[in-house]
């Protein structure tokens, strides 16, 4: 077998030499390694991950369902009990399975929407920052004017103009939040411009386009990862602002929602603490979570900022 | 026909001051390249020397359409370059290729350096299939004396020394079979033990597989050893052009007179030159009407701050220079 | 008595791969009104000992042996405040790309009167007329005092720190590769200044570069680094036509010569070792073409070999023989021995 053979028989070591993109998604399990705080915002996420897939399973009770007592009335305002972990709404829904499925509305609109936002502003950034001129021109007067908007209030408007759904929302969110991560990635893209390896690409042949997204775009994800990790925490936050003042999907039962209702049956003044505390509590893990990985990232990417 | 054909290129950039510039002053315009011309044939060895500023590297770069000229034209092989584009843009990339300065940034940071050389042949299809590609990745490698090369294939630019990404830098320059390599400065971020060996290796590939070369270095000794013909710029334009033994041996212009004089020897006994040009800054700003030289000039004289020299034949070199023109010739 | 006496010096750093030994047992003596060249490679420990003598060594790096006599004190043993009374009026520095070491929102001259003013307790109006002398020493007008450092080009500035360093006559001054950032006739002109300037004030100069035609053409004396020893050393014409130590035998050989005849160059196969393990005999082994089965064990001392020359090798005593072969066995070193692994990360 000659050498060239041996080499590609390794498939999974070849393929990795041949995908760069692959390796910057290394970078995740990198900061795993590197950041006590980054790995526990992993493993924060994994868990509401796996409460999200699982809440079928995990939830004692479907969130939407009136229950009774045994004599016929509404089990409502019930403090924590053992059929009630976290006792019920005002209108007698579990309130812990509500907090189980509440995960999914999270994280599906945390990380959908940071994903939206990292393909849109890290393309924006890659385009603009490349070409340079009146399309750098274009874009970024675009980016200044997502800037220019005040979020929630536009937020809002454009929800009520488009319908009280969980997806418009996201759409929203991407819509409004991409311009932080264009213009950071547009920066870096800048200053990658002028290495001798994108000239490199040039000079050996590649097309405009692929110089972009294969030598350029490798060396600005992680950044871009930083950047989307924050725009987890700040997707959820958004959502549950949105929900909590009744502008979210009546039918997705978030934290946020969950919030709303609580607020709405004067939880607060009831003590209701086991009512509107976890939900709290489960919207600041998940925006802390983000925040640490993001912490892992910069350290990776600016080694400068790491103590002695 | 010359293989590369440079007529009168000049490259501008205009500086954009700040909102009082454009309202008040003219716009300042950076005049990197002046009318350079010059032919290389078929498998010849250019070397472009001269200093910081000279434009030697913005030459480079307009050859190999990293920039775009003011004006003025690149042919080669016969064919103007200015508006290749599709399918005979990339056959001129595959024909014309680089070694740059920095081996350091050379490669991707993110590209082992197996990706890093399968880059050319992909883009340019070549190779019959994926192990083909291997093998011929290999290959290079073991010409620049990377061997055994599967010990590179998976190894990070960061993980290689600076003579060993210049060789890396190298073959991949040579996977695409290029007629014409272009090298600016190819060995001054290394160490000096291990230039020459780079050095060596470039004349060696370069006999081995026909190649015409471009030299670019401020090392007129390294431009000896490895160019036949030689061209002086300064300023934007060449002064002198002509074979490296008669360019070095007997200067005739008076910066190439004062550019040899000034490489330090590395024999002490040989005794000290005296470099007699004015201590004046350079600026590709401000280019004066006459020779560009003028301003330095220890041998300056009226015409030459008015009348710019043209290169002019004379013993085997073309010199612009007004002290070489025959009377009759100066007004 | 040597102005600059270093016995045994030693610095190690400390790093996440180790401990790396970047200068062992250097000794060297420097006499008043001489010029030292320190010539080695990148990795060879000449910054780091540069440092050390001016005592900015880093963080992380200690020295761990040795004692640096000026004027007969160690320095090494001096209190950080005596330390530093020497910089500046006894032993000054330009260091490496010295032109970025001006503070860019002040004039020239203001920075020179500054620390004439600081360090040397002169009037601000000595001190005035002390920077105009320097700066007409140094062949800058006088009237380029007002300009601010981005006006002035690199050769220009270049000059102008050389100039700052002067500003207390000291006695010493270690210049740590002072040209190299420069065109090549603009450093023909800071050379020419440098060898000037020492001819008017008597200073003496220890200049640590990589380049060889710079200490040719600069200084009285050299010694040769590798690997964190000195190699070999002498006056400048004994060690460039007759060297001893086959190290610099190779490097003669591997400089391309404007005016030499020129054939072939011959590089120096393979590379500096890793100095966080150093090898147990001589360093250069691995590379040399002349080894012999002693220099993979012992570690040959820097020894007199005669004429005030001396050289770390086992077989200096059969330089002239080796001389001769040099160029052949490198080159033949350099073509049968094919480099093979990839030097790790360091």
């Amino acid at each position: 077998m000659s050498d060239a053979e041996r080499t590609l028989t390794l498939p999974t070591r070849w393929s990795q030499a041949a995908s760069s993109w692959r390796d910057a998604l290394g970078t995740l399990a990198v900061v795993a390694r590197r950041d006590r705080f980054a790995l526990v915002g992993i493993i924060i996420y994994v868990a509401f991950f796996a409460i999200a897939l699982l809440s079928p399973v995990l939830a004692p009770y479907n969130p939407q369902e009136l229950n009774y007592l045994p004599g016929g009335d509404v089990a409502a305002n019930l403090p924590p009990s053992l059929s009630h972990p976290m006792g019920t709404t005002n209108l007698g829904r579990d309130i812990f399975s509500q907090l189980l499925y509440g995960s999914r509305a999270a994280l599906m609109v945390g990380f959908v929407a940071a994903l939206g936002v990292v393909i849109l502003g890290t393309l924006v950034g890659l385009v603009a920052g490349y070409y340079g001129g009146w399309v750098d021109t274009v874009l970024m007067r675009l980016a200044d004017v997502a800037f220019g908007v005040p979020f929630l209030p536009m937020a809002i408007v454009l929800v009520a103009f488009l319908g009280p759904n969980i997806w418009n929302v996201v759409l929203v969110m991407t819509l409004l939040l991409w311009r932080d991560t264009g213009r950071i990635i547009r920066a870096q893209v800048l200053s990658l411009r002028e290495r001798s390896y994108i000239e490199a690409a040039r000079v050996l042949g590649a097309s405009h386009t692929r110089t972009m997204f294969v030598h350029i775009a490798p060396n600005v994800l992680p950044l871009s990862f930083l950047y989307g990790s924050l725009a987890i925490g700040w997707a959820i936050l958004t959502e549950a602002s949105i929900s909590f003042l009744g502008f979210g999907d009546p039918n997705v039962i978030s934290w946020g929602f969950m919030l709303q209702d609580a607020y709405n049956s004067q939880a607060l003044a009831r003590q209701a603490f086991h009512w509107f505390v976890p939900p709290g509590v489960c919207i600041m893990l998940a925006v802390m979570a983000g925040f640490f990985i993001s912490r892992g990232y910069e350290e990776l990417l600016f080694p400068r900022l790491r103590r002695r | 026909m010359p293989m590369l054909e440079v007529a009168n290129l000049q490259k501008h950039y205009t500086l954009h001051g700040g909102m009082m510039a454009s309202v008040f002053g003219g716009r300042r315009v950076v005049h990197a390249l002046n009318g350079v011309s010059f032919n290389v044939e078929q498998g010849q060895s250019l070397g472009l020397a001269g200093e910081s500023g000279c434009g030697k590297t913005t030459t480079a770069k307009l050859i190999l359409k990293l920039l775009r000229p003011t004006s003025g034209a690149i042919r080669f092989a016969g064919r103007d370059i200015s508006d290749l584009e599709g399918a005979d843009l990339l056959g001129y990339r595959r024909q014309v290729q680089f070694v740059f300065q920095n081996p350091y940034e050379a490669l991707n940071p993110r590209f082992t350096i197996l990706r890093a050389m399968l880059e050319p042949l992909v883009i340019h299809g070549i190779g019959a299939s994926a192990l083909n590609r291997v093998e011929r990745v290999a290959d290079a490698l073991r010409q620049v004396h990377l061997d055994p090369p599967e010990a590179f294939f998976m190894k990070y630019p960061h993980h290689l020394s600076g003579g060993q990404l210049q060789r890396v830098v190298i073959a991949r320059a040579l996977l695409v079979e290029p007629r014409l390599l272009v090298a600016d400065e190819p060995v001054s971020m290394l160490d000096v033990s291990v230039r020459a060996g780079v050095l060596n290796l470039m004349r060696d590939l370069t006999r081995r597989h026909g190649l015409t070369t471009i030299y670019i270095s401020h090392d007129l000794a390294l431009i000896r050893y490895m160019c036949t013909t030689t061209a002086v710029m300064y300023l934007g334009t060449i002064c002198e052009i002509g074979s490296t033994a008669e360019v070095i041996g007997r200067p005739k212009h008076p910066y190439t007179q004062a550019l040899v004089a000034a490489v330090p020897d590395p024999d002490p006994t040989r005794a000290e030159r005296v470099v007699k040009i004015s201590d004046t800054v350079p600026t590709p700003l401000h280019i004066p009407v006459g020779c560009p030289f003028a301003d330095r000039c220890p041998m300056v004289m009226d015409i030459c701050r008015t009348v710019r020299p043209a290169l002019r034949a004379i013993e085997g070199v073309r010199v612009a220079c007004h002290l070489y023109e025959a009377p009759e010739e100066v007004h | 008595m040597a102005l600059l006496d270093v016995e045994r010096l030693s610095v190690e750093y400390q790093t996440l791969q180790g401990t790396v030994r970047a200068v062992r047992d250097v000794s060297f003596s420097l006499p008043p009104g001489r010029a030292l060249g320190l010539v080695g490679e990148s990795g060879c420990g000449k910054t780091t000992l540069a440092r050390a003598l001016i005592g900015v060594l880093p963080r992380n790096a200690r020295i761990t042996e040795g004692a640096v006599r000026f004027e007969g004190t160690d320095l090494l043993r001096l209190p950080a405040d005596q330390f530093n009374d020497y910089r500046w009026r006894r032993i000054a520095m330009v260091p490496q790309a010295a032109m970025d070491s001006l503070d860019p929102v002040q004039r020239v001259g203001d920075q020179m009167v500054e620390t004439i003013v600081l360090r040397g307790n002169l009037t601000r109006a000595a001190a005035a007329d002390r920077a105009r002398e320097l700066f007409a020493m140094v062949g800058l007008q006088p009237d380029r005092l007002r300009l601010y450092p981005h006006e002035l080009s690199g050769g220009m500035k270049q000059r102008a720190v050389i100039a700052m360093a002067l500003a207390l006559r000291p006695p010493l001054v270690i210049a740590d590769e002072p040209v190299t950032a420069l065109d090549v006739i603009v450093q023909h002109q800071v050379l020419q200044t440098l060898r000037d300037l020492r001819e008017a004030l008597g200073v003496s100069l220890l200049l640590i570069t990589h380049d060889i035609s710079v200490v040719a053409s600069l200084c009285d004396d050299v010694a040769v680094m590798y690997a964190g020893r000195i190699v070999e050393s002498g006056t400048v014409r004994q060690v460039f036509a007759e060297p001893r130590h086959p190290y610099t035998m190779g490097l003669r050989n591997a400089f391309p010569s404007l005016r030499a005849e020129q054939e072939h160059l011959v590089p120096i196969e393979g590379y500096p070792p890793d100095l966080a393990h150093p090898p147990q005999g001589c360093a250069f082994t691995a590379r040399c073409p002349f080894a012999i089965p002693r220099c993979w064990e012992e570690d040959p001392v820097l020894r007199a070999e005669g004429d005030g020359q001396e050289a770390a090798c086992h077989r200096a005593h059969e330089a002239p023989v080796l001389r001769v072969q040099a160029a052949e066995a490198f080159a033949r070193l350099a073509g049968d021995e094919i480099r093979s692994a990839p030097r790790e990360a360091c």
